[in-house]
């Protein structure tokens, strides 16, 4: 059998640091980064007699991520302890929720492969605790505890497993950090581990009902390790049953360099979590009123903005759809579009050569460094005939190493388009005489050759002359001839 | 009579009277300390000599209390000062905060003369669990001073200490107060900051007054009542002035008696001694019924449940890594891990944690901790259907006197049943007081313990009073029998 | 209630402790009295009623989403058995 004839199930916890200003249970920040040990308190070290208090923000951040994704709110909610010892965990066990997670039965729409709409549908979303980091110690031979990131509010959404490849799941994956991005809760900077997922796959023979065996591959951080991943699990696990073996249930560790998976753990070490309701804690209850309040502040939404893109700014569905996968994109999109008031070019800047360029450097949307303004200039340059489209092409590469004013870049490098008839007229007249036969050619019928003079041309000014003024010119001084 | 054999209140007259000085205070406790702490070894860390100096710098404070030494059990955190929780775990533990008692405390201008001792981690009714030292009953120094707050009794007891503060999980106050013949507060769950007390059991812990009378543990409790942002269980009301309850009148007051404290469990001298102090509650115009409290049983079984499970969880952050010991024989993490915790905590604490860690275990958690948890309901809704009808609730505090040294570690079980009065009141959040009612022939104090509705403190600080006031088991002293 | 002695080292395993041979029968035999006991809830006319989950009726207990300066780390880190730049050290772990 070949893998045509397997299903493949895939279900995603995706963790996401909420953009708080202060952690979960203590006044200390959030902010990434920082000297170890320097955003921390007695509280998230787990001193001895510290007590959690619950951060408002927390609660409301979930409350907004569950109602973006169309979830029930647990109205009658807590806290429970997660025991288990990590020398990343201060208080050896981990304040999440078990049984009554904040949100659950959630959902989102999502296409696949054959650009279906498809809908996955969330499981539930809890809040909990980031644990700290272990860094190596270079000298030493040991391993050193830096606690920064303990008590960092997370949001754990988990999905039922409803996505069938590692396309769907990096849909899906995309389709849920935009979100959290469009409602303001989550930063998603997957570079500093903000968004992580564990992903969850099993393969099973088409027809078949019963799920298979389950492999967890932990803390994934970037879509490209996500889907080669998945692809390299989905693999191994078709290989293993076609050569009569079975799929453990084990926890795996991803490595992007040698492209292949680890097991993580002893089986022996069979986890025991002893989840107990959290006794420094009192009970969450959240009344209608509290949760249409937030209801009310929710942004629009990705869909509601395509629909929007489709009917003001006569966008196709495909950009329409390309464009607010990423709010970034979407706020550069109107933002240059109000300054320049050319959605159809604001639409393909961005769609084009900004999006490539992206894809180039590794970058997401958010890292974009120049402003809508700094774009939207780009644009009107090239309107006014000041740069040609080639130049604007440079000016845009310029502009992600040195985000300032695009007329003081073209000034700087002295990309300015030569519009002037004299100037331009010299340039004619020396390339004719240095081509007589492409002359020759022109006026034999082939009237490809001037295309030749106006790259000549082109290439002698650097790029800068006005390729219709060329044009013109060249035909008009040839019929002279 | 000596300064040390004074009550906190009798102080605050005869400063104010100018009869004495606060340096005179001072004094008299530090000599009381250099004779007595040699027989009782009551103190884990005695901080006398800072407190000196405390009090010079707290001379200007304008607090009545500036200068009134105190006495803390040494699970409560000190800024600069040791905190052990008197395990071996935290010996040389200083914790870089004070606990919000502790802030009070120190705004009042009082001076902490040093950490009490206590059984390790709270766990234990003797206070033979300590890793540093047994601290002995005053009454007699080969009895047990009760425990765990046992250090914070004895001290009070033998008069090192004007006053000291305690915490009761399970009747870790008022036991070890009924021991050693002086009166111990638990108030309500939620009075008292939790904020810088070492975890035990947290639903159950509550910090508490250990003090020579009740007018004493209305001051005290003053100080350290009120609404801590810190804690969240900490309850947002507003402050009373709990010396104005103190109306030494008890008539009209509806007490009951529940029948199932005085079955077999209970010491006949105690029952005896606890029938006196229903018929002075009559005299003095209380009436007083029999009534049913039929959850005795159940109550203990889920206390155990209850505070193993959440001191098994609380307790893993002693792992040799922030802080605490760390085990010199270790190889890996796991070494550290298990060697630490196994070198650090003593018998008691671990026998506790296997239990908590057991009846949280998958496959157990519904037949232990869920139940526990139902059953602590059941025990809420007796205790309210008793308060619909009965303004407090006496009962014996313990099954019996202070017992010798050394007769009882190697039965944890039967230490267990020995708290069948107290912890009931713990499960369910209730004030409780134990006030001195007598000795018994061997000369051993007896008490008894009023409980009281959830933030009832002035109801049975009242009641507590009024009998004391009309008796004179206050004026026993302690004899230091050999 | 019977313990095996499987059940008392994956116990003590959870619960980071080392039993010792000799300790083993003496933990096995306290924890089988002191579950006896404790079976008595399963006793307990509990039908129909709710788990206390936290003791007083408090619900909602939130703090503000405002930065409150702490101690220095020299402060949090004055316990540690050992530090270094800043951290706590322990064996290496490889993950």
């Amino acid at each position: 059998m070949s893998r045509e004839d397997y299903e493949v199930v895939i279900g995603l916890e995706v963790h996401a640091e909420l953009s708080t200003k202060t952690k979960i249970f203590c006044s200390c920040p959030t902010e990434f980064g920082g000297e170890p040990n320097t955003h921390c308190c007695p509280i998230c070290m787990a001193l001895p007699g510290t007590l959690p208090v619950l951060n408002e923000k927390v609660v409301e951040y979930a409350v907004r991520a569950g109602l973006a994704t169309n979830c029930e709110i647990e109205q009658n909610s807590k806290n429970d302890r997660k025991n288990y010892f990590y020398p990343d965990l201060p208080k050896a066990y981990q304040i999440s929720q078990f049984d009554r997670p904040l949100c659950k039965k959630g959902s989102i729409e999502i296409e696949n492969e054959k650009g279906e709409k498809t809908v996955i549908r969330i499981t539930r979303i809890h809040i909990e605790e980031d644990a700290g980091k272990l860094n190596h110690d270079e000298f030493g031979g040991g391993s050193l505890v830096d606690l920064n990131r303990a008590g960092v509010p997370l949001i754990e959404i988990v999905s039922e497993p409803d996505i069938r490849s590692s396309a769907e799941a990096e849909n899906y994956l995309r389709k849920l950090k935009s979100i959290l991005e469009y409602i303001e809760v989550s930063d998603c900077k997957m570079q500093e581990g903000s968004l992580r997922a564990d992903v969850n796959v099993s393969v099973r023979k088409k027809g078949e009902t019963k799920l298979g065996t389950r492999t967890e591959m932990k803390n994934m951080n970037s879509f490209r390790s996500i889907v080669r991943g998945i692809e390299y699990e989905i693999d191994r696990q078709i290989d293993l049953i076609e050569d009569g073996g079975v799929v453990e249930q084990e926890t795996l560790r991803w490595d992007d360099v040698s492209g292949r998976t680890f097991s993580m753990r002893d089986k022996e070490d069979a986890q025991d979590y002893r989840y107990f309701p959290d006794p420094d804690l009192v009970a969450i209850r959240l009344s209608d009123e509290y949760i249409e309040d937030i209801r009310k502040t929710l942004p629009e939404l990705p869909e509601s903005r395509r629909e929007r893109y489709m009917e003001e700014y006569n966008l196709t569905e495909r950009d329409a759809n390309l464009l607010t996968a990423s709010k970034y994109l979407s706020n550069l999109f109107e933002q240059t579009t109000t300054i320049c008031g050319n959605a159809k070019a604001s639409c393909n800047w961005i769609l084009s050569d900004i999006s490539r360029i992206l894809n180039e450097k590794e970058l997401e949307p958010n890292q974009i460094p120049f402003t809508a303004e700094h774009l939207a200039e780009v644009i009107a340059l090239i309107e006014k005939g000041t740069i040609s489209s080639a130049i604007a092409k440079k000016v845009v590469e310029e502009l992600f190493e040195n985000p300032t004013s695009p007329s003081k870049i073209i000034e700087e490098k002295g990309w300015i388009q030569i519009s002037d008839e004299g100037a331009i007229k010299e340039v004619v007249l020396q390339i004719l005489q240095a081509n007589p036969q492409s002359v020759a050619d022109y006026k034999a019928g082939k009237e490809k050759a001037i295309g030749f003079l106006v790259g000549q041309a082109m290439k002698e000014t650097k790029g800068k002359a006005n390729p219709q003024m060329l044009n013109k010119m060249f035909v008009e001084e040839i019929n002279k001839m | 009579m000596e300064i040390y054999e004074l009550t906190v209140h009798e102080l605050l007259e005869k400063l104010d009277k100018k009869e004495i000085t606060k340096e005179e205070i001072l004094a008299s406790y530090q000599n009381r300390i250099n004779e007595k702490e040699k027989d009782v070894q009551a103190f884990v860390t005695i901080t006398e000599q800072e407190a000196k100096e405390e009090i010079k710098q707290k001379a200007n404070n304008p607090s009545k209390l500036a200068g009134i030494p105190i006495g803390i059990k040494d699970n409560i955190c000190t800024k600069g000062v040791k905190t052990t929780c008197a395990s071996k775990m935290l010996e040389n533990f200083v914790a870089p905060y004070d606990a919000t008692v502790m802030e009070k405390i120190n705004e009042a201008g009082m001076v902490s003369f040093g950490k009490l001792n206590m059984d390790e981690f709270a766990m234990g009714g003797s206070t033979e669990h300590s890793y540093f030292k047994k601290t002995k009953n005053p009454w007699n120094l080969n009895k047990v001073p009760g425990g765990s707050s046992g250090g914070s009794a004895a001290a009070v007891a033998a008069g090192m200490v004007p006053w000291a503060l305690g915490s009761d999980t399970g009747g870790s106050i008022r036991q070890p107060a009924s021991f050693c013949g002086i009166v111990g507060l638990k108030p309500t769950y939620g009075l008292v900051s939790r904020f810088g007390l070492v975890a035990f059991a947290s639903s159950l812990d509550q910090i508490g007054t250990l003090t020579k009378d009740v007018k004493d543990s209305a001051l005290l409790l003053n100080v350290i009542a009120g609404h801590d942002e810190k804690d969240s269980t900490s309850a947002d009301r507003e402050k009373e002035d709990y010396t104005k309850a103190l109306k030494n009148d008890v008539k009209g007051l509806k007490i009951g008696v529940p029948k199932e404290y005085f079955g077999d469990g209970i010491n006949t001298e105690v029952k005896e001694a606890i029938e006196k102090v229903i018929e002075k509650y009559r005299q003095l115009g209380a009436t007083v019924e029999e009534c049913s409290l039929d959850v005795a049983d159940y109550a203990l079984a889920t206390y155990y449940i209850i505070a193993c499970a959440e001191a098994s969880s609380n307790l893993g952050r002693f792992d040799g890594i922030r802080y605490g010991y760390r085990t010199k024989n270790y190889e890996n993490l796991k070494d550290i891990y298990r060697n630490s915790r196994s070198e650090g905590f003593g018998a008691e604490v671990k026998r506790r944690i296997i239990l908590g860690t057991y009846v949280l275990s998958s496959g157990y958690y519904d037949a232990y901790y869920k139940k526990a948890q139902q059953v602590r309901t059941l025990v809420k809704n007796e205790y309210a259907k008793n308060f619909a009808k009965y303004d407090v609730i006496l009962t014996p505090t313990a099954s019996n006197v202070a017992f010798d040294i050394g007769s009882k570690i190697n039965d944890p079980l039967e230490m267990y049943l020995a708290d069948l009065c107290t912890v009931p009141v713990n499960i369910a959040g209730l004030p409780g007081i134990s006030v001195p009612c007598g000795l018994n022939s061997e000369g051993m104090p007896i008490g008894f313990q009023l409980i009281g509705k959830p933030f009832a403190e002035s109801t049975i600080l009242n009641a507590a009073y009024t009998y004391e006031q009309n008796t004179d088991f206050r004026k026993n002293k302690p004899e230091f029998k050999n | 209630m019977q313990v095996s002695k499987e059940e008392i080292l994956h116990i003590a395993k959870l619960a980071n402790l080392n039993l010792k041979e000799e300790e083993v029968d003496t933990y096995m035999g306290h924890l089988e009295e002191i579950l006896n006991f404790a079976n008595i809830v399963n006793k307990a006319p509990i039908d129909g009623l709710e788990e206390t989950i936290g003791v007083n009726e408090a619900y909602n207990v939130f703090r503000k989403d405002e930065i409150i300066e702490s101690l220095n780390r020299d402060e949090l880190l004055q316990n540690a058995p050992e530090a270094q730049e800043g951290m706590f050290k322990i064996p290496k772990v490889i993950n």
